[in-house]
């Protein structure tokens, strides 16, 4: 007697809690075996670029925010940086500074949500609520600097909202020295934890010439062994002063650039986040930080790409100017956009449980995806 | 690590029909003029020769250039007849740390432009982007379709004339 063997088409999503957001995979199977997978995006679609159009240079701020919304202070830099470049506007040292703190502390926030959710996809409940704790530490800083605890608005172009509150700087120094144990406790419950190994390590193995054809960046591309960092490649703000190391995957469970090599970057990276805290927040400078702030901004016409390295990776933005008031055309190019198309590479051949290790691995935020 | 107009020569004296001009009249960035249907093979050298090593697609951007003449329809809404579109690749090279911009035009009645999937995978889903967005068809590229809005959706939202429609699948759209 032969088994009747057929290929069949299965649905995740668009509802569905391990894909962060709203996103609807359609998976070939044949029994366990995943063929093909295709990604169906756009249910967040709110088509920013158009937004940005009709909008004054400064009036596209909080729109951003609204793109990745768990590295918003990122996705504000990113674009005060593409219009300072443009006017040539040249930002204060306290700003610079400023800037540094807070995209480094939302690296972390932003890190501990991405491994936090990964050990949730993977069935790990416990790290997922450690690290909220502290993750609600670090919104709580944000919160006294700027009053948002998620959608700041904070970083404008030429400068800052708001000065920093006069505790500020004492309580990040706290939080540095909270949270350095606190990565020693998460190696402790979930990287080295046997279940979690079995689970990621080997799984989705994504070599560096795939990586880089794919246009893949940031923890993505470095789990795959390529010590690649636009802080120090194509080093943009003040990054040159500081001194942290670019972590990579090294295959230390299994093949270099699988699921547990992509996890485990972020990982190490969050402590490398800390060691850039504790060298910039000694040495904030005095000043004012609006005194760069334009009351209207009216760029020369021309156009321009910058790009910074996000958490998710290569967060860039191509304005193009008239020589108006409004931007002629806002061109975001969102790092989870381009990861997610390197799904359907990861997965073949692996089995259908496999599937959302994969995409927790790649670490993808919906909202910048669809925009 | 080649500057612009270095990198605007080498392709010059390599493809003297593709290549149609530098643009350097904006201060902030020289961009290289491709013919549309010659990218491809431009695309293929700057990634494969060994000085210039283009092995990175940071971005394809389809834009509106909305240079054609305004005209209104029977409604009295705002319409664009003829002008171009464009397309912007921007390319980064990771070993030689160089960067280059190249930008293709087509004219808005008829804008095909050759695709360069086999060249950058990365590429894929910008291109669908740059269709569903702009209305940029790119020739030979393998799953052709939207991306962002529905499958069944009509006219490129990022178009300068774009006229918000007033009924999707028979449903009245609020705004």
């Amino acid at each position: 007697m032969s088994l009747k063997t057929e290929r069949m088409i299965l649905n995740m999503g668009p509802q569905h809690p391990a894909t962060h957001g709203v996103l609807r995979l359609e998976v070939e199977v044949e029994g366990e075996l995943v063929i093909r997978v295709k990604p169906h995006i756009g249910y967040l679609h709110r088509c920013f670029e158009k937004h940005a159009e009709a909008m004054m240079y400064n009036q596209v701020v909080p729109y951003t925010d609204r793109l990745d919304y768990l590295a918003a202070m990122y996705n504000n830099w990113g674009y005060a940086l593409a219009v300072e470049k443009l006017c040539g506007i040249q930002v204060p040292e306290r700003v610079e500074y400023i800037r540094v703190i807070m995209g480094e502390l939302q690296r972390i926030a932003s890190h501990t949500v991405a491994v936090g959710t990964y050990g949730l996809d993977i069935g790990a409940f416990t790290p997922f609520l450690y690290l909220f704790r502290d993750r609600e530490k670090i919104l709580t800083l944000f919160e006294m600097t700027c009053g948002a605890r998620m959608l700041y608005n904070y970083i404008w172009v030429g400068g800052l909202s708001h000065d920093i509150h006069p505790d500020f700087v004492r309580m990040t120094k706290e939080f540095c020295s909270y949270f350095k144990p606190i990565v020693e406790e998460v190696n402790n419950l979930l990287s080295f934890n046997k279940i979690f190994i079995e689970r990621t390590a080997n799984i989705g193995v994504l070599p560096a010439e795939t990586a880089i054809n794919f246009g893949c960046t940031g923890p993505v591309l470095r789990g795959s062994g390529l010590a690649y960092d636009l802080r120090k490649d194509d080093t943009y703000s003040i990054y040159n002063k500081f001194d942290f190391n670019v972590i990579t995957g090294t295959g230390m469970m299994g093949t270099v650039g699988d699921c547990w090599d992509r996890y485990y970057v972020r990982v190490l990276e969050m402590l490398e986040s800390i060691k850039i805290i504790e060298q910039a927040i000694d040495q904030i400078p005095d000043g004012d930080v609006q005194s760069a702030v334009p009351k209207r901004i009216k760029p020369p016409k021309g156009t321009v790409y910058t790009r910074v390295e996000n958490p998710r990776g290569e967060l860039g933005y191509f304005i193009i100017s008239d020589g108006n008031t409004n931007p002629f055309r806002v061109k975001v190019r969102p790092p989870s956009f381009v990861h997610l198309e390197v799904m359907d590479a990861l997965c073949r051949g692996h089995l259908i449980a496999d599937v959302m290790a994969i995409l927790g691995s790649i670490d993808i935020v919906l909202g910048e995806v669809d925009r | 690590m080649k500057n612009r107009e270095e990198i605007f020569e080498i392709l010059k004296t390599q493809f003297p029909d593709a290549v149609l001009g530098i643009d350097s009249s904006l201060p902030t960035e020289v961009i290289i003029l491709i013919d549309p249907f010659k990218i491809k093979e431009v695309s293929l050298y700057l990634r494969d020769t060994e000085e210039l090593n283009f092995d990175v697609l940071m971005l394809l951007s389809g834009v509106d250039d909305a240079n054609g003449e305004k005209v209104k329809d029977e409604e009295g809404c705002d319409l664009i007849k003829g002008g171009t579109l464009s397309v912007y690749y921007h390319l980064d090279s990771i070993n030689l740390k160089h960067k280059v911009t190249l930008k293709v035009s087509v004219p808005r009645e008829k804008p095909e432009v050759e695709s360069v999937y086999y060249v950058w995978r990365t590429s894929d889903w910008h291109e669908r982007e740059a269709y569903d967005m702009i209305g940029i068809i790119f020739l030979n590229h393998p799953t052709f379709e939207r991306i962002l809005m529905p499958y069944d959706w009509e006219g490129y939202p990022l178009r300068k004339d774009y006229k918000n429609p007033e009924f999707y699948q028979g449903m009245k759209i609020a705004y």
